[in-house]
């Protein structure tokens, strides 16, 4: 017996929207496994995990604001992926945009430099900041990539790390709160730097806002506009894109800064929102989490919103399966490269039928 | 300087280099046959742990080594399943590997951190490993150095002399006429794709058994990602490989004699060379290699078959 993949003639509405359902769920059955191996109950972990987390007010609050840089940033990365190209650094351009951002912050500290302009215009200023460092940092490994043809997947990836460091640097030196009896952190952001709540005594704060408008435009401009037929067109066939006269060059550069913006603009909202100063790190691994929300979402802004809140709950859940259920951090790691593997291979179905011929194949 | 610390810095620049030799030629032969797999970070990490677990229990670094390579390729044949078997999108899957390889990794260390072994001894061949000078550099290295050559000069011969060989460089040249002249194109790309997971398994298998030697969540420091950039920046040539690992390796050691003599530098920046580094050698060569790319014809296309 062999086993072919045969491609499907038409796409069916029906299997694409359950095959991102079925991955997780398969996801769950791989991760429940895996929980079982390590001699704790999957049923408790399956609650502790995906229910607990749905149950309360707060976490529901803590669901969204988690979610929230996630979408932000894999919204972006779909114009990338759609158009085959990777950038896999996002994590680098989100550090950049919350450490350049938070500068502004640091800058204006304690009515510095507001001389009469009043202290309205600081936040825009940082999340303005924060979006064009992150555009600048990705525009890097594009402007290599078009200048040169230096592989995009590689480059990005390296200024990870350099970003990482480069931020380490800058808050145990320079940007170290002098009060701060020489931990490296940032002074706190004062109140004209924080990104405000969307109630009081909430979690919810305007960052969440901002990734839900940007996620829609993302959609209208995906489906709507001549740019988001360019992306799709440059990705599925490019050869027939070239021949229709689109610019590939522009269009990687295009893309590249539209997702480094958006991921720099989630940086900003993280430390201004969620954080309130800078540190070493600042963000759980969200520039490659988001790589899986990305396909989860099969690459489409709404999709991405369901599924940045499906990967917040792995982090929620986590951190409480921790905590109650004393299972190991890297499990939460684990379970998302499952997840992105279940999601991979489901998408498969969705473009191919499985086909088995018995006896002799021909 | 004298002598004996040139030969220092020397060892010191070999033993950083074989693990980057070990992972970056194993990947070669996968991209040779015309499959991207980016999650040789993953594959290196699982390595080290498991490798790591297997020898501290059993006080063989032996079995310690052999478990790494096993572990390494099993992660690969899963990479192999998704990329090759379900033709799914090479890149995505590679980057899988690397995210479930550094959850599954710091699962499988978890009761190991801390832990201490010995390193494996190096070789010691009286009178040759004595001479001044070359003596410890040639003949007293670790077993892994002597390997990571003999892998090299393996795979070089396997890729460029054999008939095998010539099938893997078809497949990944050119997928379509290879399977029209009825090769298995997806069995030799699953096989490469399996050697290749050996070799990131024990390239990891040397961080945690010799180089540090210890486990450690996150060990790997993006070695994985950096054998990537040297397959491309040897222009996947296997001793291209070879001589771009002895410059990365370079790097290393200066960032860590750097440190220790502390010149004034910020820690972070000579931490960053490494990665610096990378992107320097890529946009070098791209300026060298104007004319063209020599990268394989089918690298990271997935191939479905037809009738």
């Amino acid at each position: 017996m062999r086993i072919d993949l045969e491609p499907r003639q038409g796409r069916s509405r029906l299997i694409e929207i359950t095959a991102p359902i079925i991955a997780v769920m398969a996801a769950m059955l791989i991760g429940g496994a895996l929980v079982a191996a390590l001699g704790k109950s999957p049923v408790q972990a399956f609650f502790v995990y995906f229910v607990n987390p749905l149950m309360e007010s707060w976490s529901l609050q803590e669901l969204a604001v988690k979610a929230s840089p996630l979408v932000l940033i894999a919204v972006g990365l779909c114009f990338c992926f759609r158009a085959n190209l990777w950038n896999i650094g996002a994590e680098g351009q989100f550090i950049m945009g919350g450490a350049m951002g938070g500068w502004i912050a640091l800058l204006t500290q304690g009515g510095a430099g507001q001389g009469t302009f009043g202290s309205f215009w600081i936040l825009p200023a940082m999340l303005i900041v924060g979006a064009l460092a992150g555009m600048a940092y990705a525009l890097i490994p594009a402007l290599l990539r078009v200048w040169l043809g230096v592989s995009e997947i590689l480059t990005s990836l390296m200024l990870v790390y350099i970003a990482q460091l480069f931020l380490d640097y800058m808050v145990r030196g320079p940007w170290r709160d002098p009060k701060g009896f020489n931990f490296p952190v940032s002074a706190n952001f004062d109140a004209e730097a924080t990104l405000p709540l969307l109630f009081d005594g909430g979690r919810l704060h305007a960052g969440v806002v901002i990734a839900l408008v940007i996620a829609i435009v993302a959609a209208v401009v995906f489906s709507k506009s001549l740019f988001g037929y360019e992306v799709r067109l440059v990705g599925a066939a490019p050869r027939a894109a070239r021949f229709a006269g689109f610019d590939d060059k522009k269009l990687t550069l295009t893309v590249f800064a539209i997702s480094g913006a958006l991921a720099g603009l989630a940086g900003i909202c993280e430390v201004s929102g969620q954080i309130g100063q800078l540190q070493p790190s600042i963000s759980p691994g969200y520039g490659f989490t988001a790589i899986i929300v990305a396909f989860l979402g099969r690459l489409s802004p709404i999709g991405i919103v369901l599924a940045g809140l499906v990967l917040a709950l792995t982090y929620i859940g986590g951190e409480s399966a921790q905590v109650l259920m004393k299972l190991p951090f890297f499990l939460t790691g684990a379970f998302q490269g499952i997840l992105l593997m279940c999601v991979l291979a489901a998408d498969v179905f969705t473009r191919y039928r499985i086909v088995a011929h018995f006896g002799k194949a021909a | 300087m004298n002598p004996q610390i040139i030969e220092l810095v020397l060892i010191t620049i070999v033993t950083a280099a074989t693990p980057l030799v070990i992972a970056g030629v194993g990947e070669l032969v996968v991209e040779r046959a015309g499959v991207l797999n980016l999650g040789v970070e993953g594959m290196m990490i699982v390595g080290a742990a498991i490798g790591f677990a297997a020898a501290f229990l059993t006080g063989s670094a032996l079995i310690g080594a052999l478990a790494a390579i096993l572990a390494g390729m099993v992660m690969a044949a899963l990479f192999g399943f998704l990329a090759i078997g379900l033709a799914a999108n090479q890149v995505a899957s590679g980057l899988a590997l690397t995210i479930l390889g550094l959850g599954t990794a710091g699962l499988a260390g978890a009761g190991f951190v801390g832990q201490k072994r010995e390193s494996v001894a190096n070789l010691y061949i009286p009178g040759l490993t004595d001479l001044p000078f070359v003596g410890k550099l040639v003949f007293g290295q670790d077993p892994f150095v002597y390997f990571g050559v003999a892998l090299v000069a393996a795979v070089a011969w396997f890729l460029n002399r054999t008939r095998a060989g010539l099938s893997l460089r078809a497949v990944g040249e050119n997928h379509s006429s290879a399977h029209a002249l009825g090769m298995r194109v997806r069995r030799v790309r699953f096989l490469a794709v399996l050697f290749g997971g050996a070799c990131a398994g024990l390239a990891g298998g040397y961080l945690s058994l010799v180089y540090t030697p210890f486990w450690s969540p996150g060990m790997t420091a993006g070695r994985g990602w950096i054998a990537l950039a040297l397959v491309v920046f040897a222009s996947w040539r296997p001793w291209r490989v070879y001589a771009g690992a002895l410059l990365f390796g370079g790097a290393t050691v200066l960032q860590l004699h750097a440190q220790a003599a502390s010149i004034g530098l910020p820690g972070q920046l000579l931490s960053a060379l490494p990665y610096l580094a990378t992107i320097l050698a890529l946009v070098v060569l791209s300026l060298r290699d104007r004319r063209g790319s020599v990268a394989p014809g089918s690298l990271g296309t997935p191939f479905v078959p037809d009738r």
